[in-house]
């Protein structure tokens, strides 16, 4: 049984000018202890997935999928009292903001121990010295006191242990960590990386790492999916993705990186992610791919087999064949 | 948590700035104060009406006597040397004594004071307890029925003119339906000695069966009429900073960790919709003591509202005077406590 198993998530959001469709038949597997690393721009419906698992979405969303389960349970006909049993304990997530992601009105040590209290039961003393245990755990000095400051008499970086601190509190089997280092700086990046790698080998959880860095990916994953405009366009092994994607958008997100670079201008992929008003109608890449044809305009395309990382194009095979030059 | 111990935990943002803070708002009192001592001196003198007149009655004076008044209230000096008279007054902590009574301001006003407070307080209490929990459930319910409802209904409170809804509410509950007495503090049947000067207080104190039910009978319909307009602005301002907190990033967080609906909105949200909230609470104190003089004149509650009411009309400067200024000065304190209270709601704030 796996941990998160999701069939063709499709997410829509109801806006003033009609239906938004922001996650497109998203599949995605994860078996317990393994991490997965969700890549794409802004705008491709990476947070929205995890957040539609989380059930976190505002009313406007709907949320329809063939399968949407956690260790078994179908997380799409639960109630809301047994998600809330479920989120925070079992499942956790951390966001990319840790300034705006902590109450400025009560102290971070308040914070962390009100979901002990929810979810463990557990009285005042144990409460205490579980969280001084965590704040240790995610490399916070000076736990002790710490616990009674507030969120704006710390950085970012230590907000950040903070929100880390708190979802791993119950010790959850599965962490989706949504773009948990982009409001950091680079130093604090690499630690932050660090702490999450380290936790998940240390409690054996789950770990989605949602991220537009494929620098990140390249030092953390085990597994990559790649998303773009709501759809997975590919999934592959983080070693193979680098040494040979299929997607063209793959390739291009690949040749992006400054350290890839062969020329002293760094590439790019002209144009912007689809929006609710010019979504194509065939691939979705195609108005952005180099490789784009006819075909590709008109017709939208099924993934490949998993010996091609599931890539959905069109010209797959023709592409690894030269033929598209 | 408590105030002190808020301030005093760490050292860099606790005791002196905030003493510092405090004397710096004492002092913008001075010129706030001057002005009002200005203002409320002219505008006595500015309505028409002559207070030697109205003293003497229907009966009338002689010229002889007449002058003789005009010399013993000193209103042969200039106008600019009457002024500063009574500013001096004033800033030596004397507020003169009554035309009509001859009792010191002073006294008169703290005999009557507790009256109103007991009123405004009631008022207030009333106006959050059903404000604040009125805009919670219409913000975490935008745009359904309850919101509209209560919105609208809102709306009408706040517009409505105190007098008139006073009135209807004495035709209904103490004319049709003789539910509440129309008028007074108490029943005539009981009488114990002011010890605080709060009727539940005293009642309850003097032993006496019936004394308490009957105090909170002559409260209820004045309560009413008096935070009316303050429950309407409270619910409508807790609504309103409660949408826009529920948007932000630490209510996903309270969410993602799977607290209650409850919790995240009476905890995690309400507390940061608090600022506005205690803000228009503030202000409310002052729009309550405006309220007083119309509401403590139609349930004749012996309050500073009524005092100042009759004391208009009997042309009393002093008293007018006097009570217009030390109004000014409570609704002065309490926004300063206001002020200091947001720091203890938002830590953040306190950082300045």
């Amino acid at each position: 049984m796996s941990l998160l198993r999701i069939r063709n998530l499709s997410v829509d959001f109801a806006t003033a000018s009609g239906q938004f469709r922001a996650v497109d038949g998203v599949d995605v597997t994860l078996e317990k202890g393994e991490l997965l690393a969700i890549v794409g721009e802004s705008g491709s419906g990476k947070s929205v997935s995890m957040l539609a698992v989380m059930g976190l979405l505002p009313w406007t969303a709907t949320i329809t999928a063939d399968e949407m389960s956690f260790e078994g349970r179908d997380l799409t006909k639960i109630t809301p009292r047994e998600r809330r049993s479920i989120i925070g304990k079992d499942m956790a997530m951390i966001f990319q903001e840790p300034m705006s992601s902590l109450n400025p009105c009560f102290t971070v040590g308040f914070q962390i121990k009100e979901a002990l209290r929810i979810h463990m039961g557990m009285d005042r003393a144990t409460r205490n010295n579980r969280a001084v245990e965590l704040f240790d755990q995610v490399g916070i000095p000076d736990a002790a006191s710490r616990l009674n400051t507030f969120p704006h008499q710390m950085s970012g970086g230590m907000n950040q242990r903070v929100m880390i601190a708190m979802a791993i509190a119950c010790n959850p089997k599965l962490l989706i960590a949504d773009e948990p280092t982009t409001a950091l700086d680079v130093t604090i990046q690499a630690q932050i990386l660090d702490l999450l790698i380290r936790l998940r080998d240390e409690q054996d959880m789950g770990l989605v790492l949602i991220t537009h860095d494929m620098g990140v990916v390249a030092e953390t994953a085990e597994r990559v999916s790649v998303q773009y405009a709501g759809q997975k366009v590919e999934e592959q092994p983080v070693k193979d993705l680098f040494r040979h994607p299929y997607h063209p958008y793959t390739s291009a997100l690949l040749s992006a990186l400054p350290e890839r670079a062969t020329s002293k201008i760094l590439p790019t992929i002209p144009g912007v992610v689809p929006g609710q008003f010019d979504r194509p109608q065939g691939c979705l890449f195609s108005p952005r791919c180099q490789f784009a044809d006819e075909k590709c305009a008109q017709t939208p395309p099924v993934p490949c087999g998993p010996e091609q990382g599931r890539a959905l194009c069109h010209h797959v095979d023709a592409i690894e064949a030269g033929e598209m030059a | 948590m408590h105030i002190a111990d808020k301030f005093s935990k760490r050292p860099h943002d606790c005791g002196p700035l905030m003493l510092r803070y405090i004397f710096t708002r004492l002092g913008s009192f001075i010129p706030t104060f001057i002005g009002v001592t200005l203002i409320s001196f002219m505008f006595i003198r500015v309505l028409p009406g002559d207070p030697i007149i109205v003293m003497a009655g229907e009966r009338g004076m002689s010229e002889e006597r007449y002058q003789e008044m005009v010399v013993k209230l000193g209103f042969d000096k200039p106008v600019i040397q009457q002024y500063w008279d009574y500013l001096t007054g004033v800033l030596q902590g004397d507020l003169g004594n009554s035309f009509v009574t001859k009792k010191p301001v002073w006294d008169e006003f703290f005999a009557l004071f507790p009256a109103t407070v007991e009123l405004a307080t009631c008022a207030m209490i009333f106006a959050i307890a059903l404000g604040l929990p009125a805009g919670v459930i219409a913000a975490v319910n935008r745009g359904k029925f309850f919101d509209r409802a209560l919105m609208s209904t809102a709306l009408v409170g706040y517009s409505m003119p105190i007098f008139w809804w006073a009135l209807l509410l004495i035709i209904v509950f103490s004319g049709n339906l003789g539910w509440t007495p129309v008028s007074g503090r108490l029943d005539l049947l009981y009488y114990f000695d002011d010890v605080t000067g709060f009727m539940l207080i005293d009642s309850v104190l003097s032993g006496q069966e019936g004394a308490f039910k009957s105090a909170v009978h002559h409260l209820v319909l004045p309560t009413i009429v008096l935070g009316t307009v303050p429950l309407a602005v409270i619910a409508r301002q807790t609504r309103s900073a409660m949408l826009e907190v529920l948007g932000e990033d630490y209510i996903r967080t309270a969410r993602a960790k799977g607290l209650s609906p409850t919790r995240i909105n009476g905890v995690h949200a309400l507390r940061n919709a608090l600022i506005p909230v205690i803000t228009v609470i503030g202000l409310s104190v002052g729009v309550l003591m405006g309220g007083a003089i119309l509401t403590e004149s139609i349930f004749s509650w012996p309050g500073i509202g009524k005092w100042m009411m009759d004391s208009i009309f009997r042309r009393d400067y002093p008293v007018v005077q006097g009570g217009l200024l030390l109004i000014a000065v409570i609704v002065m304190i309490v926004n300063l406590t206001v002020d200091l209270l947001y720091g203890v709601i938002n830590p953040k704030i306190r950082k300045r």
